[in-house]
């Protein structure tokens, strides 16, 4: 019973322990500062970069915020404020009247406001829009480009793995600092 | 040739007709800039952090002072219901090891401070408290405790068999973290669908199967899944202040381990059939041999994978499909070689970028494959190694510490003064 110790003694073993309880704290503290890479680490959130994105509709599926957190985002600085905008109208319609059958978006968010002869103004009413990027795909086949998908961050809840991303087949969604937590084109479409 | 220029005097025109310049306009509107409905993130995550060490901090106050079960659990709920459903389960401390090997193996991505706290602080804990953080800290564990309603307890032949997964888990979640392939921990996280009262169906079932699991085999994702554990299990051992089941001395009545839905509770040693050392010690020198040959089998099996994993990883996959209709093998695109043309990059360029994620799928492979090796061996040698123990004590590295022992030792509850013994 030689080597029973006593409540207060401290046997060799406490002391391993704590060197290495030392060298745990050392060492994970160390890890971390190093892969921290001093100011870059900012917290970040997700977002779609519009150059890349194909408009294919898997953003209105995947997120696992339902509606999707992913919405259209007009850029209202680089629309060309068509009578007949692309993103609002299919291009083979029956009249251009803002009806069902010459619509292209599913839900009807897209509205427009008359400004002057002949420029109208396209807002999305993000309440109705679920992310589907059929307008965007008009808008950036035939047109300026301003309509594009934005991850909406009062929506998102920002997964550690974006599920869109997952799947997103042009690579487009993206880790971004918070600070900067948009990519909304300034540019019409190159 | 007539059709030639008239059809590239079409195109022309369409080309034309596809920009319409910004108008001016006479009537004095200006166009709006769109709004930025800025992330909450910002300041919650700091919250997230500080919330997280005074839930550990109670934790360890309740479980190793005040020794109070009702108190643990609640906590349990507290994590459940604010980092669960409230915050959605994201960023969390399991999630958060892929986290770190991306930044290990990503320079461009910077580890965010937040989910480097994530990631130590509940290590941090455990090197001196031990696995507090399981016990309710967790969102996982807070889940899996609550619905804990008739616990059986496992056979030791399964619980050591299934306790290997969690290192294998760890180690592929890691290596295809490092190689920017993809989040698996995330992707088949059972629980996070349930907070987010939503998901994927697979992973809802998966969520739902482990849930009644743990109704009946307690916490059945920590001990046979939970990649993290594995880290918690490694500072746990060391720890400084740990789970004491009797506040006295023990009365060796068994209770305690019947109680442990987890099977974390070992008898004293005396009480084990003697070990036979004619036996026991050419086994140990068996497996002590074994090792090398285990990690080194398993490196070249890793090595020998990786052509067919890295088919999973988006760039490969891209320059495979690429190559096939280059060579006019399969007719068609895919919307994913469609987004690379509109790149308007090379080929070539989704070459490179293939060759060079599976050199680093090749690496990461065979590492994984040394990992193994030692995971396995290492099981093998230390099912042969015992540790003497004189009196009823929680396993060193497996105890979640949840408390439901204390309650069934009849010396604590002389302590709280409901029986006296004699």
């Amino acid at each position: 019973m030689a080597q029973q110790p006593g409540p207060d003694k401290k046997t060799r073993r406490d002391l391993l322990a704590g060197g290495a309880r030392l060298a745990g704290v050392v060492s994970v503290g160390s890890l971390l500062t190093a892969l921290a890479k001093g100011s870059k680490s900012e917290p970040t959130v997700w977002q779609i970069d519009p150059e890349k994105c194909i408009h294919c509709e898997h953003c209105a599926t995947e997120c696992v915020v339902s509606p999707s957190a992913v919405k259209c985002v007009h850029s209202y600085a680089i629309c060309g404020y068509c009578k007949l905008c692309f993103g609002l109208f299919l291009d083979k319609r029956t009249g251009n009247t803002i009806t069902a059958e010459n619509n292209r978006c599913p839900t009807d968010a897209i509205k427009r406001r008359y400004i002057e002869d002949p420029f109208y103004e396209m807002y999305i009413d993000e309440s109705l829009c679920i992310g589907c990027a059929i307008c965007v795909k008009g808008c950036n086949s035939f047109g300026n480009g301003s309509m594009n998908l934005q991850i909406r961050h009062d929506r998102c809840v920002n997964c550690n793995d974006c599920a869109i991303a997952r799947v997103c087949p042009a690579d487009a969604i993206m880790r971004v600092p918070v600070s900067r937590p948009y990519m909304i084109r300034t540019q019409p479409r190159g | 040739m007539l059709a030639t220029a008239v059809l590239s005097v079409a195109i022309w025109a369409q080309e034309e007709q596809k920009r319409q310049p910004p108008p001016e306009f006479t009537s004095g509107y200006f166009p709006p800039t769109p709004t930025e409905p800025q992330p909450r993130l910002d300041t919650f995550a700091y919250v997230d952090v500080v919330l997280l060490i005074v839930v550990l901090s109670l934790t360890a106050w309740f479980l190793l002072r005040v020794r109070s079960r009702p108190m643990v659990r609640l906590l349990a709920i507290f994590s459940a219901l604010y980092f669960g459903f409230y915050r959605l389960g994201c960023v969390c401390s399991v999630g958060s090891i892929q986290n770190v090997a991306l930044a290990l193996g990503d320079s461009n991505y910077a580890l965010p401070l937040t989910v480097g706290a994530f990631f130590a602080i509940p290590l941090a804990f455990a090197l001196f408290f031990g696995r507090v953080f399981c016990a309710a800290a967790c969102p996982l564990g807070a889940i899996q405790d609550l619905v804990v309603l008739r616990p059986k307890q496992t056979s030791k032949t399964l619980d050591h068999i299934l306790g290997v997964i969690p290192y294998l888990y760890l180690g592929l979640g890691v290596a295809l973290a490092y190689t920017g392939a993809q989040f698996l921990i995330c992707q088949f996280d059972p629980f996070i669908s349930i907070y987010r009262l939503g998901g994927p169906q697979g992973v809802l079932l998966f969520g739902g199967a482990m849930l009644a699991i743990g109704t009946v085999i307690g916490r059945p994702y920590c001990r046979y899944l939970c990649p993290y554990s594995v880290l918690l299990r490694w500072a746990s051992v060391l720890a400084r202040w740990k789970v004491k089941i009797t506040p006295g001395e023990c009365l060796h009545c068994h209770l305690c381990a019947d109680e442990c839905p987890f099977g974390q509770i070992h008898p004293p040693t005396r009480f084990d059939p003697p070990t036979d050392l004619a036996t026991a010690r050419p086994r140990l020198i068996r497996s002590l041999i074994a090792l090398p040959f285990l990690i080194v089998l398993f490196a070249w099996m890793g090595h020998a994978l990786a052509p067919v994993v890295s088919r999973s990883h988006r760039d490969v996959a891209l320059a495979d499909r690429l190559w096939l209709e280059e060579k006019g093998r399969v007719r068609g695109t895919t919307e994913e070689t469609d987004a690379f043309r509109a790149q308007a990059l090379p080929n070539a360029e989704g070459y490179r970028r293939a060759v060079v994620a599976r050199k680093r799928i090749d690496l990461a492979m065979t590492w994984l494959g040394v990992w193994f090796g030692i995971v396995i061996g290492g099981k093998l040698i230390l099912l042969n190694v015992r540790r003497r123990r004189e009196d009823y004590e929680t396993d060193r590295s497996g105890c979640v510490g949840c408390a439901r022992c204390y309650r069934s030792c009849p010396v604590e509850h002389e302590r709280l003064g409901w029986i006296t013994l004699e």
